[in-house]
């Protein structure tokens, strides 16, 4: 047997990337960004606040974090109900204990579902961003445009709707996207975006519809990633953030400001054996005379006037 | 099928009315052995299979009845050293294959509760009608064998239908009215008790079995190591003790005597049990005392504060 020729052919073989999207540019050539106040780190704390609904299509695959037992996996719904019921309010008093200023990223479905909890982030006044609609709606490839389009209207209209604030920006479920999604979140007046994990600063992204940033929400550092993925403890987790940290402001004293992002989850850290190691995280981060504590987009301005 | 269960009402964890348990104590500690038979040649069902390997599948099945043979006398021993009665999550039918273990519990006077008939045998798929026959079967058993009237349910290898809940309570009021079928450990959402809504609008209350503290979960889902395990049940005891000051918590650790009791885990489960025990304010007690205590102290409390909470901001 053989392969048809066209699999030894490489119609994208030159230089920089291939594809259209965004320009290649090494971190290290950069010119040095410089944050307010003459800080060094940009703390960037994402809390994702999630709904997985219990009757999960999984299309076109069953998101991590959601139902993996038959209907009704009444285990895993519980468990992830737990964030947006207790772990998430061991995490603001953690935050505001702390004087760490987060950024909420929000399924439309669970603020629709939880007007209480929808209440309390928007009276906090901290930035939200739109995390698609469920945990159960991805965007994916091939997925049909139409139904993206409406999917992701529905998302933007129903959270600015019930929060009052224009959400300006967006993480897909699971960070997955179709090769359409970028042009559509412009569409919807999104001007940044966070599921491209290639970058640790912001940079350019090209849509049909104009240019979004492209924000760096690490997924390495992502509670989910290294203590249900990766099996570490979450006093682990509390060491890797922490060497994360005293490594990017090393690296400040040659190259500019840099972005520590920390993607966390009120189901997984805000459980009470785990909360202290957020807890001991945040006070160390926050008390940092290097720390810049701030929302996304506070991120992003200063990021746009350097 | 439904988005969510249905079964509780958002009951934000903040500024909840003050449960005091007995004797002015924070936290609500108990500890729930699950005494399981699993087969070694289970009937498939047609939504999960109860081996990786086909039958016979040693690996899992020996292991398991090593816990009965071997294990269970030495986690029976060790919670007595520290005063705490086991709550059984019971597979009823060891009733019928191993006896001796039930007088051994009797004896002591631990609670049995249901966790349906064999732990190879699941929900999935049965008729409503099958699911009753297979509760009532359970509470049957129990109370045949031990005159408990089993007052909490686990279903079998976390397995549901839609309608677990209301069966297991619709049975206890059958068989014995208020007094069988008044809480369920299978809902993970809360470390507080929970009033849960049913068909029947029987007085009902989830009492948290923590899956987190779980030493199945803990070793064979999270893959944790034993002195690991030791410290994540102090620490989740740490906050729960201290979070309990404002209002009660509850610390369930779910065992297994085929996991913790095994000879290179039980220093760390034995260090986490004295360091709990050894606190004062401590209720060392069992899942249907604690049902008990709510349903008789709490309940319409918490039911008035569910109702004011999720007024502030409008239901949706």
């Amino acid at each position: 047997m053989a392969l048809d020729k066209s699999y030894l052919e490489y119609p994208e073989r030159s230089y920089g990337m291939d594809h259209e999207r965004y320009e290649w540019n090494m971190l290290s050539n950069r010119k040095p960004i410089v944050w307010p106040k003459g800080k060094k780190i940009a703390l960037w704390v994402n809390v994702g606040v999630q709904f997985f609904p219990l009757n999960q299509k999984g299309i076109p695959f069953k998101v991590p974090g959601g139902m993996t037992k038959p209907y009704p996996d009444l285990r895993h719904y519980s468990l992830r109900d737990y964030g947006n019921r207790v772990g998430i309010y061991r995490f603001f008093k953690a935050l505001d204990k702390y004087n760490i200023v987060p950024t909420f990223a929000m399924n439309t479905r669970l603020a629709e579902r939880l007007p209480y909890l929808t209440g309390t982030i928007k009276d906090r006044g901290n930035e939200i961003l739109c995390h698609g609609y469920d945990m159960d709606k991805l965007h994916y490839g091939g997925q049909n445009i139409k139904e993206e389009k409406e999917l992701v209207k529905r998302s933007l209209d129903g959270l600015r709707n019930l929060t009052k604030q224009d959400i300006k920006g967006w993480v897909s479920p699971a960070k997955n996207e179709s090769e359409n999604t970028p042009d559509i979140l412009a569409e919807n007046g999104i001007t940044y975006f966070c599921d491209w994990v290639n970058d640790e600063m912001p940079y350019n992204f090209k849509t049909k519809n104009g240019i979004l940033t492209a924000m760096p929400l690490t997924t390495e550092l992502d509670d989910h990633f290294i203590i249900l993925n990766n099996l570490h403890s979450a006093e682990d987790w509390k060491h890797q953030v922490i060497d994360a940290f005293h490594f990017l402001l090393q690296e400040t004293e040659t190259q500019g400001g840099r972005i520590l992002s920390i993607n966390i989850h009120p189901w997984i850290l805000g459980q009470p054996h785990r909360i202290k190691y957020l807890e001991h995280v945040l006070d160390f981060l926050g008390s940092h005379e290097a720390v810049w504590s701030t929302s996304a987009s506070s991120i992003l301005k200063a990021w746009k006037n350097n | 099928m439904k988005e969510d269960p249905g079964y509780y009402d958002y009951w934000p964890y903040e500024n909840r009315p003050k449960i005091k348990w007995p004797n002015g104590a924070k936290v609500a500690f108990w500890v729930a052995p699950n005494i399981e038979f699993y087969e070694l040649n289970p009937p498939n069902n047609p939504f999960r299979k109860p081996w990786p390997q086909p039958n016979p599948a040693l690996p899992g099945y020996t292991s398991r009845d090593w816990g009965n043979r071997v294990g269970h006398i030495r986690q029976m021993k060790l919670l007595e050293k520290y005063g705490i009665r086991g709550s059984i999550s019971l597979s009823t039918a060891l009733c019928d294959h191993h006896p001796e273990i039930i007088e051994l519990c009797k004896e002591r006077n631990w609670e049995f509760f249901s966790h349906g008939i064999y732990n190879t045998r699941y929900t999935y798929g049965m008729s409503e009608i099958q699911e009753r026959d297979m509760i009532k079967d359970s509470i049957e058993t129990i109370y045949k064998h031990t005159g408990q009237k089993c007052a909490g349910y686990l279903a079998p290898a976390l397995s549901h239908s839609e309608n677990t809940l209301d069966l297991f309570a619709e049975v206890g009021t059958e068989l014995f009215g208020d007094e069988a079928g008044f809480y369920s450990c299978d809902l993970f959402h809360d470390d507080q008790p929970t009033p849960i809504h049913l068909r029947s609008g029987k007085r009902f209350a989830s009492i948290p079995y923590s899956l987190e503290m779980n030493d199945t979960i803990a070793y064979l889902v999270q893959k944790i190591t034993p002195r690991r395990y030791g410290q994540e049940l102090k620490d989740n005891f740490d906050r729960l003790y201290a979070e309990g000051a404002e209002s009660g918590t509850i610390m369930c650790i779910p065992t297994h005597n085929y996991q913790v009791t095994n000879a290179h885990r039980i220093k760390a489960y034995e260090e986490a049990l004295e360091y709990i025990t050894g606190h004062p304010d401590v209720w060392v007690t069992t899942g249907k005392e604690i049902a008990t205590f709510f349903l008789d102290n709490y309940y319409e409390t918490s039911l008035k504060d569910i109702q004011e909470k999720n007024n502030r901001y409008g239901i949706r």
